[in-house]
C-alpha cells in the first residue's frame, strides 16, 4: 500500500504478546528462585564449603580451610629411630562411617524391595472390584498419615520387650519362644526398622501403583480374558509391562526417600550402630560430636550419592525437558 | 472495519514450517473462510492475525498499519474459540464484560453493550447463569456474545460448530451468517475444515494446503474454475471424479476432471463400464460406475437411477464441463 | 463366571489382613492412651479401661508444654503452606504456561531439590538460621521447612495448571488480561482444588517434620513443635517411659490428620500421583 516498506519483511518483529508473556514469567519466578537460592542453594554451598574446614558448632565462623581432610588424610611420622607410622584419618576410612554407608544401603534395598512387592499386592487388590474396596482405600491412607515420629513411638510401644503386644501375639501364636527386645536387641534392630518402615511406606506404594494400574486400558483384560490367558500369564505378559515405567519411577522415588531416612532411626533404636545411618550418623558428627566440618564432609557425600540417583530418576521417569513430566 | 493485509506471512515452530509464505488481502465488511484438511496451518494462520502467536517473518497489516508486534487485545479483533472457552466461574454477564472491565469502561456502557449484545443473540434471560448450566448451544451464543460485546473490527472463529451436533450446526450456521449481515462492516475469518460451512457462509474463501494458500475466490469461483487439482478435489461433494490416461489424453491433458452432476449416461459413445454400486438420497442417486479408471465413476442424477447394479452402461461428461489439469495439477 | 470359593476366601482374607495391619497400631494407641496406672502392664487386645487422665496430663501439666507445641506445629505448618503457596502459585504458572529458554532445566532443578536430603544442607542452614538470628524460635522452622514444601508446591501445581484449557487463557489474552489478570482472576478460582490439596500435603509434610526441628528448635521449649515434644517427653520417673502419655500424645496430634487425610481422600490421592509419577 504504502511505496515504503515499514520493516523489510525478513526482519523478525516479536509480538508484544509474546515479549511480554516471557518478561512476565521470569518476573512470577523471581520470588521462588530467591527463596529457593536462600533456602537451599546457599546453605548447600555453605555446607559443602564447611565439610572443606575444621568448623566447629561453636566456632563455624572463624573455620580453617582444611582442603579434603575431613575426607581422608593422612600423616607419616618419622620416628626418632628412623622408622615410620603412617595414620590414615578422614569419612572415607571412618569404619564407623562405612557401617553407617552399609546400614543405609542394606536397610534401602530391602525396605524398598519390601514395599514394591507388598504395595503391587494391595494395588492389585485395589484395581479389582469388590465390596468395601473404598473402606480398605480409606484404611490403608492411616499408616501415611501418622507423623514418622508417632508411628515410630507407638511401634516402639508395640514391640517393647516386657510389655509389647507383638511379643505377645507371637509367643500365643508359638512364633517366637521367648520376647524378644525388638528395638533394642542389636540381631533384631535392623528387622525393626524395616518392619515399621515397610508398613508407613505401603500404602504410598499401593497408591502410585494403583494409579499406574488404572491406566492399563480395561480392554486389553478383555481381550486377554476372551483369548483364555490364564491370569498369572496376563499379569506377567500384560500388566507388569504395562505399568513398569511408572513403577521404575516409584522405586527411585522410594530408594531416593529410604536412603535419606533419619527419623524413624533417630528415634525407634537410637544410638544402635546396627541401624545408625548416614543421615543419623552425619547429624550426629555435627551437632552431637561438635565436629560440622567432619559431618558436613558425610553429607555432602550422601548428596553426591542421591545426585547420581535423582539423575537416573530423571532419565527413567523420561522426565521431558520442555513440559516436565509427560 | 478493518483491511487486513498479509505478505509473505511465515511461522515456524522450532525447525517445523507451518505458515511457509502467505500473502492475502482481506477486504473490509467480508466474511473470509480459511479452509483446508487438518495441519494445513489454517488455525496457525488464524492466530497470527488475531496475534496468539509471534509472526516469524512478513508483515500483517490491519488498515495498512503493521500490526506484527500488537498484542491481540490492541488489534481491536474478538475471537471465538473452538470449546467457547467461557470463564467457569463467572456467569454470562460476567464472561460478557471482562473484557471491557479490563479496558476499564463506565459500568453503564459496559451494561448497554452487553444487554445489546444479549438481544442479539436472545441470551437475555440467561446473563445470571453459570455456562455449565448452559447447553452446547447457548454456551456458543454467550462465546459469539462475549465477541460482539467488544465491538471488534476483526472477527475470528476458530472452527466454532464442530462441537455441535448437526440438526445445531446448521441453525447456528443461519445465526452466524444473519450476524454477519447484521454487522456489515465488521470483517469477519472463519476457519473450518467443513467444506459445507466455507461455501455457505463466505463471501471469499482461502484454500490452504501444507502453509500455502492453493486458491483464494468465491465458492462459486472455487467451485466452477478450481485453480488445482487440490481445490478440485476438496471443494465440492462428493469428490470430482478424476480420469488419467486414455480418458484426459482425449482432452489434451494430463489429467481431467468432472463433477458428478456433469456426468450422464448416454445411450451411444462415451466411457463403457458397469454399476457397482449407488446411493439413493429420495433427491437424488449418485451411481458408482467403473469403467476402467483409478476410482469408480460418481454420477448425480435427480431422482431415483433408472440404472441397476451390474447393468452395463455407457457415461460421458457434458459438454464443456471437463476440468483440465497439466501434469503440475495445475488448471489448463 | 464364579471364582472358586477358596479363591475368594483367600482374597477377602488378604483384603482383611490388609485393613488390619494398617489400623491396628493407632486403634493400640488409643487403647493404650485411655489406660492409666498398672493397667498399662496388662496386654489387652480390648478396650478395658476409660481414663481420660493421661490426656489431662499431657495437656496441662507441665507447665503446658505440650499445648504450646500443639500450637507451634500448627502456626509453622500455616504459615509454611500459605507462603509456599502464595510463591509457587505465580511460579507455577510460568512453569506451566509460558514457553521461555531454561524452562526445562528450572524444573528439573526444582524436582531435584524436592528430593533433597535435608541433611546435606542442614550445617549451611544452621549457618544462615545463626546469622538471621532466628535460632531456636519458630522462623527457623517456616525457613527451613521452604526447603521442602515450595518445590513440592511448584511442581504439583505445575501439572495441575498444565491441565487447565489453553483456549481459556487465550480468551482472555484477547479480553485484554496480563499474567497477572490471568493467574488471580482466571486461573486461582478454577484452581482451589489444587491448592487446597496441595496446600494439604505441604502441611502434613511440616506437621511432620522431625530432622530441622530438632536441630533448629530442640533447645528451645517454647519454640518445639509437637514431633520433638512427643520425641522429648519424659515422665515425672526419668527411668521409666510414659507410654500413657506419649500415646495420648500421639492420638492428639495423628487423629486431625487422619480426619483431614479421610475427608480429602481422593485430593490427596490425586496429587500424590502428580507429585510423584506421571506416566
Amino acid at each position: 500500500m504504502s511505496a515504503i516498506e515499514p520493516t523489510p519483511s525478513d526482519t523478525p518483529i516479536r509480538n508484544q504478546l509474546v515479549a511480554g508473556r516471557v518478561r512476565s514469567a521470569w518476573i512470577f519466578l523471581t520470588p521462588m528462585l530467591v527463596t529457593l537460592i536462600i533456602v537451599a542453594a546457599w546453605p548447600l554451598a555453605r555446607s559443602i564449603w564447611f565439610s572443606l574446614t575444621d568448623a566447629s558448632l561453636l566456632h563455624y565462623p572463624e573455620a580453617k580451610f582444611i582442603g579434603l581432610g575431613n575426607y581422608y588424610y593422612s600423616k607419616t611420622i618419622t620416628m626418632d629411630s628412623g622408622a615410620t607410622t603412617t595414620t590414615m584419618k578422614g569419612v572415607l576410612v571412618d569404619g564407623a562411617w562405612w557401617n553407617a554407608v552399609w546400614n543405609t544401603i542394606r536397610f534401602g534395598l530391602v525396605s524398598v524391595l519390601l514395599e514394591t512387592l507388598l504395595g503391587m499386592a494391595v494395588a492389585l487388590v485395589l484395581n479389582a472390584e469388590f465390596k468395601g474396596r473404598g473402606i480398605v482405600r480409606a484404611a490403608i491412607l492411616v499408616p501415611w498419615a501418622i507423623p514418622t515420629v508417632v508411628s515410630a513411638k507407638m511401634w516402639g510401644w508395640m514391640l517393647n520387650d516386657q510389655l509389647g503386644i507383638i511379643n505377645d501375639l507371637l509367643l500365643r501364636m508359638h512364633v517366637i519362644s521367648e520376647k524378644i527386645a525388638w528395638a533394642a536387641d542389636a540381631n533384631y534392630s535392623m528387622i525393626a526398622i524395616v518392619a515399621v518402615d515397610t508398613w508407613k511406606t505401603v500404602p504410598f506404594m499401593a497408591l502410585l501403583i494403583l494409579a499406574g494400574l488404572q491406566q492399563v486400558p480395561g480392554d486389553v483384560y478383555e481381550a486377554a480374558s476372551i483369548d483364555g490367558v490364564h491370569p498369572i500369564k496376563v499379569f506377567w505378559k500384560i500388566t507388569l509391562p504395562l505399568i513398569r515405567p511408572a513403577l521404575m519411577v516409584a522405586v527411585i522415588f522410594r530408594l531416593l526417600d529410604a536412603l535419606r531416612i533419619f527419623d524413624l532411626v533417630y528415634i525407634l533404636t537410637p544410638n544402635s550402630s546396627q541401624t545408625k545411618t548416614m543421615s543419623v550418623i552425619s547429624r550426629e558428627n555435627m551437632f552431637d560430636f561438635d565436629k560440622l566440618g567432619y559431618g558436613s564432609a558425610e553429607s555432602t557425600l550422601l548428596f553426591l550419592v542421591l545426585l547420581v540417583m535423582v539423575t537416573l530418576y530423571m532419565k527413567l521417569g523420561r522426565v521431558n525437558f520442555d513440559g516436565g513430566v509427560q | 472495519m478493518a483491511n487486513i493485509q498479509l505478505k509473505n506471512v511465515k511461522k515456524s515452530f522450532g525447525a517445523v514450517n507451518v505458515i511457509k509464505g502467505v500473502d492475502l488481502d482481506i477486504r473490509q465488511g467480508e466474511f473470509m473462510v480459511f479452509v483446508g484438511p487438518s495441519g494445513c496451518g489454517k488455525s496457525t494462520l488464524l492466530r497470527l492475525v488475531a496475534g496468539l502467536e509471534d509472526i516469524t517473518s512478513g508483515t500483517l497489516s490491519f488498515d495498512g498499519k503493521v500490526v506484527n508486534a500488537l498484542p491481540p487485545s490492541e488489534r481491536g479483533i474478538a475471537m471465538v474459540f473452538q470449546s467457547y472457552a467461557l470463564y467457569p466461574h463467572m456467569t454470562v454477564y460476567q464472561n460478557m464484560a471482562f473484557g471491557m472491565k479490563l479496558a476499564k469502561s463506565s459500568p453503564d456502557e459496559i451494561d448497554k453493550r452487553v444487554r445489546k449484545a444479549a438481544d442479539m443473540l436472545q441470551i437475555g434471560q440467561y446473563l445470571d447463569r453459570l455456562p455449565k448450566q448452559l447447553s452446547g448451544g447457548q454456551r456458543q451464543r454467550v462465546a459469539i456474545g462475549r465477541a460482539i460485546v467488544r465491538d471488534p473490527k476483526v472477527f475470528l472463529f476458530d472452527e466454532p460448530l464442530s462441537n455441535l451436533d448437526a440438526a445445531l450446526r446448521v441453525a447456528t450456521r443461519l445465526e452466524i451468517a444473519k450476524l454477519h449481515h447484521a454487522m456489515g462492516k465488521t470483517t469477519m475469518i472463519y476457519v473450518t475444515h467443513d467444506q459445507v460451512e466455507a461455501m455457505t457462509l463466505a463471501d471469499r474463501i482461502c484454500v490452504l494446503r501444507d502453509g500455502l494458500v492453493e486458491q483464494v475466490g468465491t465458492p462459486l469461483e472455487l467451485y466452477e474454475k478450481p485453480a488445482n487439482l487440490f481445490v478440485a478435489g476438496f471443494i465440492g461433494s462428493p469428490k470430482m471424479n478424476f480420469f488419467n490416461g486414455n480418458f484426459a489424453d482425449a482432452y489434451k491433458a494430463h489429467t481431467i476432471g468432472v463433477r458428478s452432476e456433469h456426468m450422464e449416461f448416454v445411450s451411444r459413445g462415451g466411457w463403457q463400464g458397469k454399476v457397482i454400486h449407488a446411493e439413493k438420497m429420495g433427491s437424488d442417486t449418485y451411481s458408482f460406475v467403473d469403467v476402467g479408471s483409478a476410482e469408480p465413476v460418481i454420477i448425480r442424477e435427480i431422482g431415483t437411477s433408472r440404472h441397476d447394479i451390474d447393468a452395463k452402461v455407457a457415461i460421458a461428461p457434458v459438454d464443456g464441463k471437463v476440468h483440465r489439469f497439466n501434469e503440475q495439477g495445475k488448471a489448463i | 463366571m464364579k471364582k472358586p470359593w477358596y479363591q475368594v476366601t483367600a482374597f477377602y482374607a488378604f483384603v482383611i489382613f490388609v485393613v488390619v495391619q494398617a489400623v491396628f497400631p493407632f486403634y493400640y494407641a488409643i487403647i493404650t492412651s485411655f489406660k492409666s496406672g498398672t493397667a498399662l502392664f496388662e496386654i489387652t487386645y480390648l478396650p478395658t479401661t476409660f481414663s481420660l487422665q493421661n490426656y489431662y496430663d499431657v495437656l496441662f501439666k507441665g507447665n503446658g508444654t505440650f499445648l504450646q507445641n500443639l500450637w507451634n506445629s500448627v502456626w509453622v505448618a500455616s504459615v509454611t503452606v500459605v507462603v509456599a503457596l502464595f510463591i509457587g502459585t505465580t511460579a507455577a504458572y510460568a512453569l506451566s504456561r509460558v514457553k521461555f529458554r531454561g524452562r526445562g532445566v528450572l524444573l528439573m532443578t526444582i524436582l531435584g531439590v524436592s528430593m533433597f536430603p535435608q541433611v546435606a544442607v542442614l550445617a549451611g542452614l544452621f549457618e544462615v538460621i545463626q546469622g538471621l538470628g532466628i535460632y531456636n524460635t519458630d522462623w527457623s522452622l517456616i525457613f527451613s521447612y521452604t526447603i521442602f514444601t515450595l518445590p513440592f508446591t511448584v511442581w504439583v501445581l505445575t501439572t495441575f495448571m498444565r491441565d487447565l484449557p489453553v483456549e481459556l487463557e487465550e480468551a482472555a489474552i484477547v479480553d485484554g488480561a496480563t499474567p497477572w489478570v490471568i493467574v488471580t482472576k482466571i486461573f486461582l478460582p478454577l484452581m482451589w482444588p489444587a491448592l487446597v490439596t496441595t496446600g494439604l500435603l505441604a502441611f502434613i509434610a511440616a506437621w511432620n517434620e522431625y530432622l530441622f526441628a530438632l536441630t533448629f528448635t530442640a533447645s528451645n521449649n517454647a519454640a518445639r513443635t509437637v514431633p520433638v515434644g512427643i520425641a522429648l517427653l519424659s515422665g515425672s520417673d526419668s527411668h521409666e517411659i510414659p507410654w500413657g502419655l506419649i500415646m495420648a500424645a500421639s492420638v492428639l496430634v495423628t487423629v486431625p490428620l487422619i480426619v483431614l487425610v479421610l475427608i480429602f481422600q481422593k485430593k490427596i490421592i490425586a496429587g500424590l500421583t502428580a507429585g510423584g509419577v506421571k506416566g
